[in-house]
């Protein structure tokens, strides 16, 4: 696991996301109301709808294929529905937000 | 990992829906499921097709499993495939559009088949059975000339579908075979009380009346009694009864009899093919209600879940009538005999006549009428076998004069036994009821309607679902309360609508502050509507907020399930050239477009785009001169046109011209919920403007305009709203329309339903009689236009929202080299 920097905060509007790509995938940043910051798997339990593109409102976001309602904090599915998603750590470095990915270990020479 | 069974249905109705949804939860994995459903649609809840017939329900809300269901749980469906074959050697099915799938579980549920009586004339157009959706379609068709229907059969179905044609409006006969009404399920006395009933709300009923034959030339005319007597008709809707579909089975060799034979388990005499439903017949008996038929589906997927020992038992399920205004329940033997005694209570003013009937001092059978409350506790007290002789004096008094509790109706719910059952349909007892309201923390009739099931398909015990949330959850529980936009607030939207208005709130954070929302930025349902109401509400001086927008009205462009893009571009009124259609072909070359389409709207559609490369399209469809044909938005569609004049031999008005016209005034506005139009070039109506939002037909003498059609889960022809002469009067009667609608609707009304709310006359009121509001709506329309009319492609291909459409970052080998 290492820390990677993907992004300032100034990227991403509030109460949105943006996705980056990673060679596990597409993950999902998000960026609260209140400034919070906030990395998932961009990959709703239910069908893989891409959560990036979702409502951002609290802490969830609204999948937009079939409006799950994703934790951004836990992962996990809210209200009557039951499925989890990955989430990834994130630290803020002044305005910068570094990721904790996982990443080949052909890319560790 | 062991590979997955292959279970194929034939069939998508409650039964097997049911069965299914319990499969999934037993044995999740086990199963690839394929359904073939004969009619073209999801499963619903045929129960509930009376109040649609009636009006009181849509066809939305009755529906069970929607698309999305099916996907979740990786179900291939066939719609409208009727299957045609069973080969039991190959192990496979096929369907009359040739479709052939193997199955390792077969399951049959065809459900059953309307009786038609064998008279002649039986076949004649305007004879209707009443079964599907498509049938209350059709007679929601004949009702709009409000003609006369003749219901033949007084049971159940017959007399739901006289009360329904008679609230759309029909002059209705219900013909009888019998002396009484429901006379299976009602003794005489109670029968003659629903024939009194039946007949104050305008329906004729004619008991003992032998239908000899259906008479018409090319449609029907009348009805033929074996008396000699004719009635006219319109419409004749056979209601006599049900037959078990076993056709398909019995010419695969299955055992059959009356339905398909199947053992307690729901096994055919193959032992790989099951058959729950109307179409099945165990222990040689057949069942119509829904109770038992889910009884079989329960079995059924234990059975296939490796639970051998799951098997039927018969019990007696109670009738209910659903006509509004008429309390009727049911249940066990009604029969006299020299061991039997009853008791019975008469009010004739009242209209009240309860009848127990006793044996060994059991209740054995229950008819009630009038007052039907304590039907579920008399049910319990038979299937209990409870005996009553200490309570005999009181009994027919109900369940609260037992033990001195008289006439509260709380208290006699909160005596109830944790078992006894609430909802008959799908078999919930009360502690189960209890138990998820307050271990899930329940509040609302819909919550236990989504988490217990209670009351979710006949609606029946919804008194009694409501008592229990009360008595758990006192006074915090309000059902007469508006419903909440969502669970932000306590305000339902017109409150909403009109608080925003009132106080000039100009902002999502200020509505939020104002109105005390209980979350701190809403949530997916109330913020896109607050964002509308804004829009709407403030054109000048709201500045729209994208992240409330879902996300197709975010890119401007329709996400798809792989989460690529379909983009439309507008081709006013339908028309397009050699030049647009060159520039499409060139776009979809460049950009690798897998997928082309022509859409009922008159225009073209390209699917799979990705959005990375969403405005690379847009700026090379934006150079042909296209503009976004929002087919995303909730706003203005299209305007769907015929050719009219300019080229029709039976053209009456330049049909063209005035859908472009109205396409180029209007495009850009957002709306409630979607709106599409069109405009017919004369009543041929070949742009089919009678089941749109907003239609206009051409006459000589002007233009009808037409609204509140619907095409969708819905089928319903347009109101009209009135004839204007001149092209310059329609448009401005639509456009103020409109308006009137973008001010009022609630988020995601269509026009059909926000007009059903205001009612029709109201709003042909202010717009075709009412000139100075017309015009004050028409201006603040086009006031509103200024600016709404802006591109979103081009403005996207000029940077706008540059975020949306790349990454933020792309992380790859050499960085994690650190």
């Amino acid at each position: 696991m290492s820390w990677v920097e993907i992004g300032t905060i100034n990227d991403i509007p509030r109460r949105g996301a943006r996705c980056v790509n990673t060679p596990n995938g597409k993950i999902a940043v998000f960026r609260t109301m209140e400034g919070q910051i906030f990395a998932i798997d961009d990959h709703c339990p239910h069908k893989g709808g891409p959560l990036s593109q979702g409502i951002v409102h609290g802490a969830s976001v609204t999948c937009p294929l079939h409006s799950w309602v994703i934790s951004l904090e836990t992962g996990k599915a809210l209200g009557a529905d039951e499925g989890c998603v990955k989430t990834i750590p994130i630290r803020l470095n002044g305005d910068s937000i570094m990721a904790e990915l996982e990443l080949p270990a052909v890319a560790a020479e | 990992m062991e590979k997955k069974q292959k279970l194929v249905v034939i069939g998508n109705g409650m039964a097997p829906g049911r069965a299914l949804e319990h499969l999934f939860e037993l044995a999740p994995d086990a199963f690839d499921v394929t359904i073939f459903n004969a009619e073209p649609r999801v499963n619903y809840d045929r129960i509930m097709l009376s109040p649609v017939l009636s009006g009181e329900k849509e066809f939305e809300e009755i529906i069970i499993h929607g698309d999305g269901w099916y996907i979740k749980h990786g179900i291939t469906l066939y719609k409208g495939h009727k299957v045609v074959n069973i080969d039991r050697e190959a192990k496979t099915v096929t369907s009359d559009a040739g479709t052939t799938e193997p199955y390792d579980k077969l399951l049959i549920a065809t459900g059953s088949v309307p009786f038609v009586l064998p008279v002649p004339g039986n076949n004649l157009p305007g004879v209707l059975t009443y079964r599907d959706l498509d049938d209350v379609n059709a007679m929601l068709l004949a009702a709009q000339s409000r003609a006369r229907a003749v219901v033949i059969g007084g049971g159940l179905l017959g007399l739901e579908a006289a009360a329904g044609l008679k609230s759309r409006g029909m002059d209705v006969t219900v013909l009888h075979i019998m002396p009484t009404l429901m006379e299976r399920q009602l003794d005489p006395a109670a029968g003659y009380l629903l024939e009194k009933a039946v007949e104050t709300r305008g329906i004729r009923v004619m008991t003992k009346a032998s239908t000899k034959e259906i008479i018409g030339n090319g449609k029907v005319e009348g009805v033929l009694l074996a008396d000699g007597t004719t009635l006219p008709a319109d419409l004749v809707v056979m209601a006599a009864g049900i037959r078990p579909n076993a056709m398909l089975a019995k010419e695969a060799g299955l055992e059959t009899n009356r339905g398909i034979v199947v053992d307690a388990g729901m096994r055919t005499s193959d032992p790989d093919i099951f058959s729950i439903g109307e179409c099945a017949e165990v222990g040689g008996q057949c069942y119509g209600l829904v109770a038992p038929l889910y009884e079989m589906a329960r079995v059924m997927s234990a059975q296939l879940a490796g639970e051998q020992e799951a098997a039927f038992v018969h019990s007696e399920t109670p009738t209910k009538l659903k006509v509004t205004g008429i309390n009727l329940f049911s249940v066990g033997d009604l029969g006299e005999g020299d061991d039997r005694q009853e008791i019975v209570l008469r009010d004739a003013a009242a209209g009240v006549y309860k009848r127990l009937v006793l044996k060994d001092d059991r209740i054995i059978g229950t008819v009630l009428y009038g007052e039907t409350a304590d039907g579920a506790w008399f049910h319990d007290l038979t299937k209990k076998r409870t005996d009553i002789s200490d309570m005999r004096d009181t009994l027919i008094f109900g369940q609260s004069y037992q033990g001195g509790s008289p006439l509260d109706p709380m208290a006699a719910v909160a005596a109830l036994p944790d078992d006894a059952e609430i909802c008959g349909c799908n078999g919930v007892c009360k502690s189960k009821i209890t138990g998820a309201i307050t271990g899930k923390g329940l509040t609302s009739l819909d919550d236990v309607r989504a988490h217990t099931k209670a009351s979710a398909s006949c609606g029946s015990c919804t008194g009694l679902v409501e008592q229990l949330l009360s008595l758990t959850l006192g006074d915090s529980y309000n059902p007469s309360a508006v419903t909440p936009m969502c669970s932000c607030t306590d305000l339902g939207h017109d409150d909403v609508r009109r608080l925003i208005k009132a106080k000039g709130l100009k902002s999502i954070p200020a509505v939020m502050q104002e109105l005390q929302w209980k979350t701190s930025c809403g949530c997916a349902k109330c913020r896109p509507a607050l964002n509308y109401y804004l829009v709407s509400d403030w054109p000048d001086e709201y500045a729209d907020d994208y992240q409330s927008r879902f996300i197709n009205e975010r890119v401007h462009a329709n996400i798809q399930k792989d989460g690529t893009y379909s983009v439309v571009p507008r081709m006013w009124g339908g028309m397009t050239s050699s030049k647009e259609l060159r520039a499409i072909a060139d776009v979809v070359d460049k950009f690798d477009i897998p997928a082309v389409k022509v859409t009922g709207g008159q225009r073209i559609d390209m699917l799979g785009i990705r959005k990375e490369d969403l405005p690379a399209v847009w700026a090379d469809l934006g150079k042909a001169g296209f503009v976004s044909g929002q087919a995303y938005a909730k706003g203005l569609r299209t305007v769907k046109t015929c050719v009219g004049t300019d080229w029709c031999r039976f053209g009456t008005q330049d049909s063209t011209g005035l859908g472009i016209r109205i396409e180029k005034f209007m495009w850009g506005s957002w709306t409630p919920a979607k709106v599409k139009m069109a405009v017919s070039g004369c009543p041929r109506n070949c742009a089919e403007a009678t089941c749109k939002d907003v239609g206009i037909i051409c006459v000589d003498s002007g233009y009808e305009i037409h609204f509140a059609g619907a095409a969708g889960l819905d089928i319903k022809g347009t109101e009209v709203l009135g004839l204007v002469k001149t092209e310059d009067e329609a448009l401005e009667h639509v456009v103020a329309l409109t308006q009137m609608y973008r001010e009022q609707g609630r988020y995601l009304e269509r026009i059909y339903k926000w007009a059903k709310r205001v009612g029709l006359d109201e709003i042909r009121r202010q717009i075709m009689q009412d000139e100075p509001r017309r015009r004050g709506y028409f201006e603040r329309f086009v006031f509103s236009q200024k600016f709404a009319q802006v591109d979103p492609w081009s403005e996207r291909v000029s940077g706008v929202d540059k975020h949306e459409f790349q990454p933020m970052a792309s992380i790859g080998y050499q960085q994690a080299a650190e």
